[in-house]
């Protein structure tokens, strides 16, 4: 039917998937986590990435703000670091005798803020405002921040000594979390043999302008979801409030979350539909760090979610 | 949900049914002995704890011996393994060891029969409202635990009690259509076990000291009256129970007489009415007095007491009239008149001295009476439900020493110095008085309103009622006996009541018991023909019956299936071709779980069934383009690839 958009099953090619190709030859064996960064990007949320140290994270940031264009400004946190470090602050100038405002680090298009945790929790919340909000407020002035906005956090597992785990309300604000872990064996002895890889992050070439993203995440917005899979995550949200192993259950935000992630997992396959499999694909990174298992402190464990899939019948 | 019987259980389905095996025993605690019920809830907390410390369930051998120690108490207790009480017992401690053997989905089926069966054993015992609405809840309860077993471990409590209870409400209306239209036998349904009537209190047929001031603790309903006219005046109503003629010096008996119907001259125009005995397994039906004619399986004895054919064991309604003032046998029996003079020779005899010293005096009967009465309305006696105890001769102790006593002293120590004195004289039992529920109208008469009065034989008027109570305590005739009591003395929480509004909603309560009793329990073959007349089916014999219900079923079920198609979610026509894709993939034992999505089943595929891989690929992919694709009428592709699946 000429004229008529129609999806389809058959992947098309997408305009990002040279980044993908790229992003992959440099950080070795995590296509799928490559995929998720982007994914949460496109659906307009920010990544929290959780690992131990020299996994690659750095890495993966600062690839991808090379290969999509993005400014890219990195903050390591620490525990004396202030509010201001973050926002910028205004200083006197002698020869205009005005104040002028110099831009923090979180005036970027891809923000790294490395080791979250490691920083008090009022320093975290100015970030973690600027997320939400995509504004800075220093001294009654409002500014925005620039477009595309994109904050990549890592978090060190919290029971590390020297740490301020984020509270769950704030970890709500990160659309999606994943782990990276070690790499395979075959891309660990490629990583070693090419001696690092930061250096060849720091070579690669935009793929992609900055300014063609905010037309793809309007793409993303769009794919379609059928009335059954809008039915199918509407009821896993309301099997985890169900759902013994969880102290609560998922937010109704979490739910868009969900689908607006799935919108983007099927968009980077290269369809212009949303399936059940993408849904099941993400719901693991979007609904663990929102959710708090019953047994033990921690946040719900893999194994819950998975459990939580084989109660929910697809629509 | 295709799973195994002998499929261990799951330990979260326990609770459910140790809940449901507490509520279907609890009540009998009521009438256990009480060493069972302590074996009962020793087993209860054994399992309950095995349960919390998962612990090892007993062996074989364990429970053999328990069941053989269960079996030899039941038969030392109640010297047979059958019958009512026994079988009960036999029940019960069964479902206690079942749940020591809680392994296998097979056992908790077997606790929820088991609980469904002993849901019906209650009845033997109580069929009262709180019974019913207990027994309900249960099984609601058993019913939940049958859920839970069937259902997954993802619902809540509460999702699974919602379950149960809408099942138990579809059930209703069959419930109904079976309770209107089922064949109604007379009599029960079942025989009974021999001891399924025994334990009930009641007037006894003989009257010693104690007999009814016992009785009037209790506040247990004897019968219950409608008057279709207006109710009689309190103090006129003297119910008739056994009259007792025969005295040794302590105890009143009733005599074995000819039977000669009574001749009965009605001076005052008879009033009907309708009484509702409870079960008392005697044959006195209580009748007002003095009753007019009885329908033909009654009897009317010499001594006015009307009495049924049979014992009365279960609650039974009549139809009776009443004359208020009558005059009763003017032209007694000599025999009868002389029988009515004897006393026991040595007994008494300051009594009958006192009652020699009148004779002299007076001559006419009326006087006498009217002398005895004048005695016990003087001062010193007291009317009381503690009198003190009385020695060799009662009598005597009672008149000249206590002075203290129950409505029985009054009425035998009248009647000894009647007879003393020359006129004959006989106690009679029975109730009198009553309580009037402004809510239904109904007169209610408990056992605390059982008496005794005496009964005098006058030239000309016949048997004639003297009350002495009424002379000492005038308010317990007329106002019943909390009236009567003077404070302090014990009596049954029901019949003390003074607030307003505590005595309003006791008499609701009452109403609605009775209602439930007159419409609920009393549905006989005679209302159920009357019922059906109304609903355009004379004359129904059982072929009838059952032709109503099979129709009256079937509408219903017709009814609940159109519902249930209704509210059935209407499958999308993609999803109805899967779900045939996936019956036939079942044939070739290829089975999807209903959370595996089509693409991870067809990539399954590719290792387990690879011959069957590509045709489930094409299928899947057919099917999610055509649900989730957002063009959902286009289903040839689908329609092709489950056509190419084998």
């Amino acid at each position: 039917m000429p004229g008529i958009a129609r999806s389809t099953l058959t992947t098309k090619p997408r305009p990002l998937d040279p980044v993908l190709a790229a992003a992959g030859r440099i950080i070795l064996g995590k296509d799928r986590e490559i995929r998720q960064a982007l994914a949460c990007l496109l659906a307009g949320g920010h990544l929290l990435i959780e690992d131990l140290p020299g996994v690659g994270k750095t890495t993966l940031a600062h690839a991808l703000a090379r290969l999509l264009g993005l400014a890219f400004s990195r903050i390591q946190f620490t525990s004396d670091l202030l509010p201001a470090d973050i926002t910028g602050v205004s200083v006197y100038e002698r020869q205009s005798g005005e104040f002028r405002f110099l831009p923090g680090p979180v005036f970027a298009q891809m923000v790294l803020a490395d080791e979250i945790n490691r920083a008090t929790p009022k320093t975290q919340s100015a970030l973690l405002e600027a997320m939400e909000e995509r504004q800075v407020t220093v001294e009654g002035e409002t500014r925005r921040l620039p477009e595309p906005f994109f904050v990549m956090a890592t978090q060190n597992p919290s029971h590390q000594i020297g740490t301020f785990p984020l509270p769950e309300s704030q970890l709500d604000r990160f659309l999606m979390r994943i782990e990276l872990g070690y790499p395979e064996r075959s891309a660990e002895r490629a990583l070693l043999a090419a001696g690092g890889q930061r250096a060849m992050a720091d070579q690669l070439e935009a793929l992609v302008a900055a300014s063609d993203l905010p037309a793809l995440q309007r793409e993303v917005a769009v794919v379609h979801a059928a009335e059954p899979l809008i039915d199918y995550v509407q009821a896993l949200v309301e099997a985890s409030r169900r759902d013994p192993a969880f102290q609560h259950g998922l937010s109704p935000r979490a739910g868009l979350a969900l689908l607006a992630v799935a919108r983007a997992w099927a968009w980077l396959a290269g369809r212009d539909m949303v399936l059940p499999d993408d849904v099941q694909d993400m719901l693991p990174a979007v609904a663990r760090h929102r959710l708090r298992a019953t047994q033990g402190t921690g946040m719900a464990r893999a194994e819950d979610i998975a459990a939580l899939i084989r109660t929910v019948p697809i629509p | 949900m295709s799973t195994r019987p002998t499929e261990a259980l799951d330990h979260g389905a326990a609770p459910w049914l140790f809940a449901a095996a507490l509520a279907t025993t609890l009540p009998h605690v009521e009438h256990q002995p009480p060493w069972l019920s302590a074996l009962a809830t020793l087993l209860f907390a054994w399992s309950g704890w095995l349960w919390w410390r998962n612990g090892r369930l007993p062996g074989r051998w364990v429970l053999a011996a328990l069941v053989a120690v269960a079996c030899g108490g039941v038969m030392v207790e109640f010297r047979t393994l059958f019958g009512r009480d026994a079988g009960v017992a036999m029940l019960v401690v069964f479902m206690a060891m079942k749940l020591l053997e809680l392994r296998s989905r097979r056992d908790a089926v077997v606790v929820v029969t088991l609980g469904y069966f002993l849901l019906l054993t209650h009845y033997f015992y109580s069929q009262s409202i709180p019974t019913g609405l207990w027994l309900l809840g249960a099984m609601t309860l058993l019913t939940a635990a049958l859920v839970r077993l069937h259902g997954g471990a993802a619902s809540t409590p509460a999702a699974t009690l919602r379950y149960a209870g809408l099942l138990t409400l579809q059930a209703v209306p069959f419930m109904l259509v079976l309770y209107l239209l089922f064949p109604r036998v007379s009599g029960p349904l079942w025989g009974l076990p021999q001891d399924a009537h025994s334990g009930r209190s009641g007037l006894s047929d003989l009257m010693a000291p104690g007999n009814i001031a016992n009785l009037a603790l209790s506040g247990e309903i004897a019968f219950r009256v409608r008057f279709t006219a207006t109710v009689p005046p309190r103090d006129r109503l003297y119910w008739r129970g056994p009259v007792l003629e025969a005295y040794d010096g302590k105890t009143w008996r009733q005599q074995t007489s000819r039977p000669r119907p009574p001749q009965i001259e009605a001076l005052s125009p008879t009033l009907a009415y309708e009484t509702t005995l409870e079960p008392h397994q005697q044959r006195w039906l209580l009748a007002l007095d003095a009753p007019g004619t009885l329908p033909a399986d009654l009897a009317l004895e010499s001594t006015l007491t009307a009495t049924s054919r049979v014992p009365i064991v279960q609650r039974q309604r009549f139809s009776l009239t009443a004359a208020l003032d009558y005059r009763f046998n003017p032209d007694e029996e000599r025999p009868v008149l002389s029988r009515n003079l004897l006393l026991p020779p040595a007994a008494n005899p300051r009594t009958r001295a006192l009652a020699e010293s009148w004779r002299q005096e007076e001559s006419s009967p009326e006087r006498l009476v009217q002398k005895a009465l004048t005695l016990f309305s003087g001062a010193g006696f007291t009317y009381t439900l503690q009198p003190p105890l009385l020695g060799e001769h009662p009598v005597d102790d009672f008149l000249f020493v206590t002075q203290r006593g129950f409505c029985e002293h009054y009425a035998s120590a009248f009647v000894v110095l009647m007879r003393a004195a020359g006129v004959p004289a006989r106690v009679v039992t029975g109730y009198q008085g009553g309580e009037a529920n402004p809510v239904d109208g109904f007169v209610v008469v408990r056992q605390s309103d059982a008496h005794a009065w005496a009964e005098v034989w006058l030239a000309g008027r016949g048997w004639t009622r003297v009350d002495p109570t009424a002379a000492v305590s005038p308010s317990r005739v007329e106002s019943g006996i909390a009236a009567a009591m003077p404070a302090g003395e014990p009596l049954p929480a029901l019949i003390q009541l003074r607030s307003d509004w505590l005595r309003t909603l006791h008499f609701r309560w009452e109403a609605i018991n009775n209602a439930w009793n007159q419409y609920v329990l009393g549905y006989n073959p005679q209302r159920q023909r009357e019922l059906l007349t109304r609903l355009g089916l004379p004359d129904a014999d059982w072929r009838k019956l059952a032709a109503a219900l099979a129709i009256a079923c079937g509408g219903l079920l017709l009814a609940v299936t159109a519902w249930a198609l209704y509210q059935r979610p209407r499958r999308d026509p993609a999803a109805r071709l899967w779900q045939k894709a996936l019956r036939r993939l079942a044939r070739s034992q290829v089975n999807s779980p209903p959370w595996e999505t089509p693409l991870a089943l067809a990539r399954r595929l590719e290792d387990e069934h690879p011959a069957l891989a590509p045709a489930v690929r094409e299928l899947a992919e057919a099917y999610l383009q055509a649900r989730y694709g957002g063009i959902p009428d286009d289903l040839t592709r689908l329609r092709a690839a489950l056509a190419r699946l084998p």
